[in-house]
């Protein structure tokens, strides 16, 4: 495989890792919504990887023949499909992270570490 | 744990899952070299069999129809809980007896009149954008998921570009929660046409009209408008949630 | 079969419906028709089940048959494992409407919109044939469940819950969407029946894809290291919510496990089969181990109770992993009587909190003298959940100790046996403490801070309400009565086979060729009746010998204490932090890849 065939997917577990790195060392919740949508995004760019064509169309005929190679629909269904359930887990969290703020006056996880042992 | 102890184990860790993605990824296809048989069956099936020229479209209402429902319904859920974590107890937020629905701290400069007169300029550009988003999601590239969302801004444009009253005037919250159900529901709804006429469930039993224009795609084009009222009745309840808090206080502060 | 879209759709447009007045519509009628719903689901859940004993049932949805083996549509793949992970969802929301129709605090009709949809997922997820649509489901059920545990959201409690518990699963469902990523681009289907078709060989991209996807619903199945966020999850979600969270979302996790390596990789990977095998049991029994300690160490009666879910939990995963007929069917039965039995325990703890105001374990000492129904439920619950006979659970790892034993995995059922007395007598200790006021007033785990109660969820009331006492004897009584009334051991066998039956399934699924049903003969003798007996002995000894420390000899009791010192720093380790969450989790994902790469290759 060339280097430009690999990179999508190098880029998809570079993204994933400084992603999760960023929920692990978080010390805001709005910082950690953000970090968690960068982790989505790297799952974007996997699938759209690949469904990807070289030289391809994209999958809609409207302006012309419905024989023309095209990149794959299914994948693109599938990412919106992700992008949705993204936006509504981080409304959730930034629900509960305006809660949070509400109840401690913070923002930082470390003031909401009330249940433990 | 302590700071060093935590960034040391997820190091190892991330460090891991990293290696795990990148040695599965070195023996798919490269990039560019899509092979698998889904796409390229299900797409002429789309034109031919279906009347739409949007094969995303077709694949999202039609052949993996069940799967956007669900998607749909994780919006609706989401929406009703937001709207459930952030409602306002009775007894009353902590009142601090701010009147201004503003950030601590900060003054906050009124609209200007070149703010309001571009925002509600744009309010008739952005319907207008948004309506032929959702009805043409079976031709060019759209749908009810993209339109919805563009109608979804109208309200907030009005709210960051004129004053909370007005949104709360031009998007009534029992009409958006009424429209939200209807919207989920009239997918499921949609969805039982094709179990009343004896088949499967979504199944496309509407007329097909013809490819390329805004008839063609059978049920597909009712499911794009159940799911763009779906989702902008939905989004506008988000942010209706979200403003209510500063809204309640400034109106107890009122009273 | 028309009805097989039914459990998703009901709940789904009863939801839309319900939501549409919102916090205005009458608590009755809310109630009456959100237990309208629930019912019709065990219903239809029950007859998909008596059919889908002979076939399994195939439900193309759209009308989009297979054309040439390659799935265009997306399909319900009905069978008995699932219709019967239907029907117990459906009941247990039965049993928390039912449980919150006095005295709880509903806001209209949302919270019972939010379970319906919840229960819609289960169902769906449980039903599905496609790899995707079950991620779809798995997202359905999570952003419910948020949104439910969260439910009481002006305390910084259940705030805490909710946040770590949507981090860590959303965390898990990026995981499993990579590895459907890995999946889609090295096959082109989504379908399962498909997968297993067109992997024949193993490589890398499906081992790789195998540790994502396992990584992500283990997360959601609350396996160690995946597991911090359960026990902050539970002490805090209302009671009718914690009880679908133990009884049946976390073995929906176990059950998406059991479909990705039965339906889709036990195929390629059979040569290393008993690598797999042994990387999974033993997971399951660090799990069970874990669980145990931690559930020991508890005060908090919800808390505790929710550690024990993490120990049993790991059983059935060491079912699940073991991959044979057998096995697969005895944590079937496992989850079935876990299940039932778990939901009763919450629901008692509940009805604790309802009339004392209270869950502290100390706190409560004596204080249900009066209350000998609910100390009875709570005694046979701890006994239950120990495996008395015959509950279903006992027959349940009687078949997994039999099925391990030839695998030369036998080691993991010691584990298993401890785990067992250690929840079991945590229960039966809670018991007497509460119930008959024995016991010493200091916890028995030195203290290492955070919450030891939480507020009450209910009005005041002077006598427990029928509707909130009869749900738990239900499930109690069904717990021991369902294995009595139905042969579900051979059942349950059979079916197993079945979903291991990668080829043939996958023929009928596409192909619709009729599927194979072996039934084996049973033992002669009762399984493992002395086992049961024995562990069940040793859980009371473990609740007498907790509670009556002072008595006893000097030698034993510095060994008592030296074990609880250990105990605290495992205790120490949950911290509660988000961030130390994720840490352990990322960590888990990589021991367990590094783990599958190095014995799978």
């Amino acid at each position: 495989m060339s280097v430009y065939g690999f990179l999508p997917y190098a880029l998809t577990a570079w993204l994933f890792g400084w992603g999760l790195y960023g929920i692990v060392s978080s010390r805001n919740w709005v910082h950690l919504c953000i970090c968690l949508a960068i982790v989505q995004s790297s799952t974007y760019v996997l699938l759209l990887g690949i469904g990807y064509r070289l030289g391809a169309a994209a999958p809609v005929f409207a302006q012309f023949s419905a024989s023309t190679a095209a990149v794959d629909p299914v994948v693109q269904a599938l990412m919106l499909t992700d992008i949705v359930v993204e936006a509504t887990v981080v409304a959730l969290l930034l629900a509960l992270a305006v809660r949070a703020h509400q109840s401690t006056g913070s923002l930082d996880p470390s003031a909401s570490c009330e249940m433990r042992g | 744990m302590s700071g060093g102890a935590r960034a040391v184990l997820a190091g190892l860790g991330i460090a891991g899952v990293v290696f795990v993605i990148l040695w599965g990824a070195v023996d798919l296809p490269a990039v560019g070299h899509y092979l698998g048989p889904y796409g390229d069956v299900v797409t002429p099936l789309a034109v031919f069999a279906r009347h739409s020229t949007d094969a995303v479209s077709a694949v999202n209402f039609d052949f993996r129809g069940i799967d956007t429902l669900g998607e749909e319904f994780i919006l609706f859920t989401s929406v009703l809980g937001v709207t459930l974590l952030l409602r306002q107890s009775e007894e009353g937020a902590k009142g601090e007896g701010e009147s201004e629905d503003r950030a601590q701290g900060r003054p906050t400069p009124s609209t200007g009149d070149a703010v309001r007169s571009f925002g509600s300029g744009m309010v008739g550009l952005l319907v207008l954008f948004g309506t032929y988003m959702v009805t043409h999601g079976t031709v060019t590239p759209g749908g009810g998921f993209q339109g919805g969302v563009i109608l979804a801004t109208v309200p907030l444009l009005v709210y960051l570009s004129s004053s909370a009253e007005i949104f709360e005037r031009i998007a009534p919250r029992r009409l958006v929660e009424a429209g939200e159900s209807a919207g989920a529901f009239g997918y499921v709804l949609v969805g039982l046409f094709g179990v009343i006429a004896g088949v499967e469930f979504l199944r496309n039993v509407v007329p097909l009209g013809k490819t390329g224009t805004l008839t063609g795609g059978g049920t597909t084009v009712l499911l794009n408008l159940t799911v763009g009222l779906e989702v902008a009745t939905g989004f506008v309840l988000l942010m209706l949630a979200f403003v209510d808090e500063a809204l309640q206080r400034r109106r107890r502060a009122q009273r | 079969m028309w009805l097989v879209p039914f459990p998703v759709l009901v709940p789904l447009g009863v939801a839309a419906i319900l939501a549409a007045p919102g916090r205005h519509m009458p608590r009755r009628l809310a109630d009456g028709i959100a237990l309208s719903a629930a019912g019709f689901n065990l219903i239809a859940c029950w007859v998909l089940l008596a059919h889908a004993r002979i076939q399994p049932i195939v439900y193309w949805f759209g009308g989009w048959v297979p054309k040439g083996g390659v799935a265009i549509g997306i399909d319900f793949a009905v069978d008995p494992l699932g219709a019967g992970f239907g029907a117990l969802s459906s009941a247990l929301v039965l049993a928390g409407l039912v449980f919150s129709l006095r005295y709880f605090d509903s806001v209209g009709a949302m919270f019972h919109a939010l379970m319906l949809v919840f229960l819609a997922a289960l169902c769906g997820f449980a039903l599905t044939g496609d790899l995707f649509d079950l991620f779809v489901f798995f997202e359905l059920m999570s952003a419910a469940a948020f949104a439910l545990c969260g439910y009481k959201s002006e305390e910084l409690g259940p705030i805490q819950g909710a946040l770590n518990f949507a981090v860590s699963n959303t965390v898990g469902a990026f995981l499993i969407l990579i590895g459907i990523g890995l999946l889609y681009g090295h096959t082109g289907a989504l379908n399962f029946a498909q997968l297993s078709r067109t992997l024949v060989a193993p490589d890398r991209v499906a081992v790789a894809a195998l540790v994502l996807i396992c990584s992500g619903l283990l997360v959601k199945a609350a396996a160690v290291p995946f597991h911090f966020w359960l026990p902050d999850a539970h002490a805090v979600a209302p009671t009718p919510v914690c009880i679908l969270f133990s009884g049946v979302m976390v073995e929906a996790g176990l059950l998406g496990v059991a479909r990705i390596l039965g339906a889709v990789m036990s195929h390629p990977l059979h040569d290393v089969l008993p690598h797999l095998r042994a990387i999974l049991v033993v997971l399951g029994a660090i799990t069970a181990a874990v669980g145990g300690l931690m559930c020991f160490a508890q005060r908090h009666l919800k808390r505790m109770l929710a550690f024990s879910t993490v120990s049993h939990a790991g059983i059935m995963l060491a079912g699940v992993g073991a991959l044979t007929g057998p096995a697969l069917g005895g944590a079937a039965l496992y989850v079935l009587g876990h299940g039932l039995v778990k939901s009763a325990l919450f629901l008692c703890a509940g009805i604790v909190l309802h009339r004392y105001r209270t869950v502290d374990e100390i706190e409560l000492i004596g204080r249900g003298r009066g209350n000998p129904r609910l100390g009875m439920m709570f005694g046979l619950g701890g006994l239950a959940l120990a495996g008395l006979p015959p509950v279903a659970n006992y027959f349940g790892e009687a078949k997994l100790d039999d099925a391990l034993r030839p695998l030369g995995l036998h080691g993991a059922t010691w584990v298993f046996a401890a785990a067992a007395v250690l929840t079991g007598g945590t229960v039966l200790r809670v018991t007497a403490r509460i119930f008959l006021g024995v016991g010493p007033k200091q916890e028995d785990i030195p203290d290492v801070g955070g919450m030891h109660t939480e507020n009450p969820e209910t009005r005041p009331s002077p006598h427990t309400p029928f509707s909130m006492w009869f749900p738990p004897a239900v499930l109690l009584a069904a717990a021991f009565a369902l294995p009595l009334l139905f042969d579900l051991r051979a059942a349950a066998e059979a079916q197993a086979h079945r979903v291991l039956d990668t080829a043939g399934l996958a023929a009928h699924v596409l192909r619709g060729a009729p599927m194979a049903l072996e039934l084996h003969d049973q033992p002669v003798h009762p399984p493992s009746l002395a086992r049961a007996v024995v562990i069940c002995a040793l859980a009371l000894l473990l609740a007498t010998v907790t509670l009556g420390r002072r008595h006893l000899p000097r030698p034993i009791r510095v060994l008592g204490a030296a074990l609880a010192a250990a105990l605290e720093a495992i205790r120490k380790l949950h911290s509660g932090h988000i961030g130390d969450d994720i840490a352990w989790l990322t960590f888990g994902v990589a021991a367990f890849g590094t783990a599958c790469i190095v014995l799978l290759r």
